[in-house]
């Protein structure tokens, strides 16, 4: 072992009781561990019908049609990977690790080991999950996707994944987390660590289904070197018992762009604490971060924080929660911080009920209060995932309408 | 088709009208005027029955129905439709897909939309940055979707340039007669209206047959709604509250 690896363990183990900053805290010795091993699957539309629509539900494609490749996680265990356009990688982090000597330089260096006790077990567990490379100068057509699915009851899932843009390509990617149909309890813990290198552009969706009793506790850190672009929506409609995350892009190079959005459904007995962070660390630099949240009767935590270090750097921040039933709650806390003079850092923050001229505007027009209700949350949402897959849109459009009418 | 009978009307317990007597035939268009402030709009809005406006005294009957505790909704099922003076911002609403859903889908709002130059404003979230002509055709565009029985129509000039008040008067005077083909059936077939206006420019495009005057929250008087227009003009509406107290 390097000194390096010695180094990382013995923090890892330190932060093992660690307690993250927010959200819920989850005795991890209540979960067993996840099975490492698992039955390969050939093609993914040999999967039973209930384990289609799963993925189907999060966006992955059994059928693969215009998607660049697909890699399928189970538990911890990698059980699909195929891959179509042979301009990218797509491989499990562990298999990229041995295939790429350079890769060291990667892992572990944007997430802490120690950061809390879901990043230490991720790493004493040698936690496996994917690889994504687009070499330099290769733009890609069709998404990348990839499934983090919990197949087990009451095991903890750990994930590990590294994407890599180099210069002036292009990926997408698309992530779908889920359980399998009667996992209802579990956890799932998931390190990302993304390099959008110069001229590059990243454009990151991720959608969560999860289950009423699944814990999710993510960790992702994103580079964006000079010129690059790195794009994300993370969805979240479906009932949960907590979701915290808080995704950190550092804009590291003169011009690098992040949009970051957010929408999400808290149902009650669900606790979705959310945000996202950009740092400004070179000129020039520029951050969008949308967040719309709506609560039926769960909480709702969004954050939003942005640290201008450098000149000219320019952020908005937005939150917008509805709150559409007493027994939720929406609680925004914007964060802003100027570290030198030439910085234009603002917030929009609001929560509150539907407005009622909203509704009765459109009930004049014919609606019922249901359907006037299902299409100002729609659109409310809406504003929130901007380029995104059209065929993924549907199927989120028609979650979210089932969702207000079920109110 | 309407008629309005004692009508008071409450904001947050305020008083905003008392008095209100009024009616519109089936295929008539009648008209009200009325100074700022005077509380037309507030009628209107009450009569489509947005739910800030409580009646506490006197009834709405549309068709002889009682319809004065009815939801917007029922309203606008009944055959009740609206132009706001103010319609609210929908961000994230597309005028596409208000004016479908509005339609039923029996209408394609692309074809609604060309005769009214809104194509461009389809894919536009409904109100949100609209200049105040294109509220006016964004609202004819939706009522064209919805085809109700009853307009009312608040200001459909106001803030609307010479070249658009011709589009929104020729519009105005197309949904009325729709499907009439000689005046004779006007009253059989015809749309009923009532539209507010303080310049009565909407007047070069539809024939109005009957006007109130609004002040101070009532009914002050009713008449030929052009001979009332040409009084307007002349000495304005101070006129008007003398010789109600008068009588
Ligand atoms: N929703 C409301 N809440 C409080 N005051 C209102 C409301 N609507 C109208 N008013 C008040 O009632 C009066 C009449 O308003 P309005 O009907 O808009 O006049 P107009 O005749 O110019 O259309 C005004 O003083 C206005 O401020
Ligand atoms: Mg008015």
């Amino acid at each position: 072992m390097q000194a390096d690896e010695i180094n990382l363990k013995k923090k890892a183990e330190s932060a093992v009781g660690k307690k993250a900053a927010f959200g819920e805290d989850f005795e991890l010795g209540e979960f067993g561990e996840a099975s490492k091993i698992s039955e390969p699957i050939e093609n993914m539309k040999e999967l039973d019908e209930e384990s289609q629509r799963t993925l189907l539900q999060v966006g992955v494609l059994p059928s693969e049609e215009g998607r660049a490749g697909t890699l399928l996680m189970k538990d911890n265990a990698i059980s699909h990977t195929s891959l179509k356009d042979k301009n990218i990688e797509l491989m499990s982090t562990k298999k990229a690790m041995e295939t790429h000597e350079w890769l060291k330089d990667y892992a572990w260096k944007l997430v802490a080991v120690d950061a809390d006790k879901y990043t230490a077990k991720s790493y004493l567990e040698d936690a496996d999950g994917y690889f994504i490379r687009a070499p330099a100068g290769k733009k890609t057509v069709f998404p990348v996707q990839t499934c983090l699915m919990l197949g087990s009851k009451k095991v903890s899932q750990t994930v590990h994944n590294i994407v890599v843009v180099e210069e002036e390509a292009r990926l997408d990617i698309i992530t779908g987390c889920t359980t399998q149909k009667g996992v209802e309890e579990g956890l799932h813990l998931g390190i990302s660590e993304m390099y959008v290198k110069k001229g590059a552009t990243l454009n990151f969706t991720m959608i969560h289904n999860w289950a009423e009793n699944i814990g999710v506790r993510p960790r992702t850190v994103v580079r964006v070197e000079e010129g690059g672009t790195f794009v994300s929506n993370y969805i979240c409609l479906k009932p949960v018992r907590s979701v915290q995350s808080y995704p950190t892009v550092r804009l590291e190079g003169k011009g690098a762009v992040a949009r970051l959005s957010t929408i999400a459904i808290a149902h009650p007995g669900s606790e979705l604490d959310l945000g996202s962070r950009a740092i400004f660390n070179a000129p020039g630099t520029r951050a969008e971060l949308i967040s719309r949240t709506i609560t039926t009767g769960g909480r709702i935590i969004a954050r939003g924080e942005m640290i201008g270090n450098a000149a000219g750097a320019k952020g908005h921040l937005e939150c917008r929660g509805l709150v559409l039933s007493d027994k939720g709650s929406q609680r925004a806390i914007p964060i802003l911080e100027a570290n030198v003079a030439d910085i234009e850092l603002t917030h929009e923050a609001a929560v509150g009920k539907i407005a009622q001229d909203q509704v009765e505007y459109l009930m004049a027009r014919g609606l019922t209060e249901d359907e006037a209700v299902g299409m100002i949350v729609r659109g409310f949402l809406d504003v929130g995932i901007k380029g995104i897959p059209e065929e993924l849109r549907k199927e989120i459009e028609e979650t979210i309408t089932q969702t207000a009418l079920g109110m | 088709m309407l008629k309005i009978e004692n009508l008071r009307v409450e904001v947050n317990g305020k008083t905003l009208l008392h008095d209100v007597n009024l009616e519109v035939g089936r295929g008539y268009t009648n008209v009200l005027f009325g100074p700022n402030g005077a509380g037309k709009s507030a009628l209107m809005r009450t009569i489509m029955g947005f739910s800030e406006y409580k009646v506490v005294e006197g009834r709405i009957l549309f068709n002889g129905e009682d319809i004065t505790h009815l939801p917007v909704d029922e309203r606008a099922r009944r055959g009740l439709g609206i132009m706001m003076q103010r319609p609210p911002n929908m961000s994230g609403i597309k005028l596409r897909d208000l004016v479908h859903t509005v339609a039923k889908g029996e209408k394609d709002p692309e074809d609604l939309a060309e005769n009214l130059d809104m194509q461009r404003f389809l894919d536009r979230d409904v109100n949100v940055g609209f200049s105040g002509g294109e509220i006016k055709r964004s609202e004819l565009l939706q009522l064209a979707a919805q085809n109700p029985n009853l307009y009312l129509l608040d200001e459909p000039e106001s803030g609307v340039d010479l070249v658009s008040i011709g589009q929104v008067g020729t519009k105005i005077s197309e949904l009325l007669n729709r499907e009439i083909e000689c005046p004779g059936e006007r009253c059989k077939k015809g749309k009923s209206a009532l539209i507010i206006t303080h310049t009565g420019q909407i007047l070069d495009y539809v024939q109005a047959d009957r006007g109130y005057i609004l002040c101070n929250g009532t009914i002050m008087c009713s008449g030929n709604p052009l001979e009332m227009l040409e009084e307007i003009k002349k000495k304005g509406y101070e006129e008007c509250v003398k010789c109600k107290l008068m009588k």
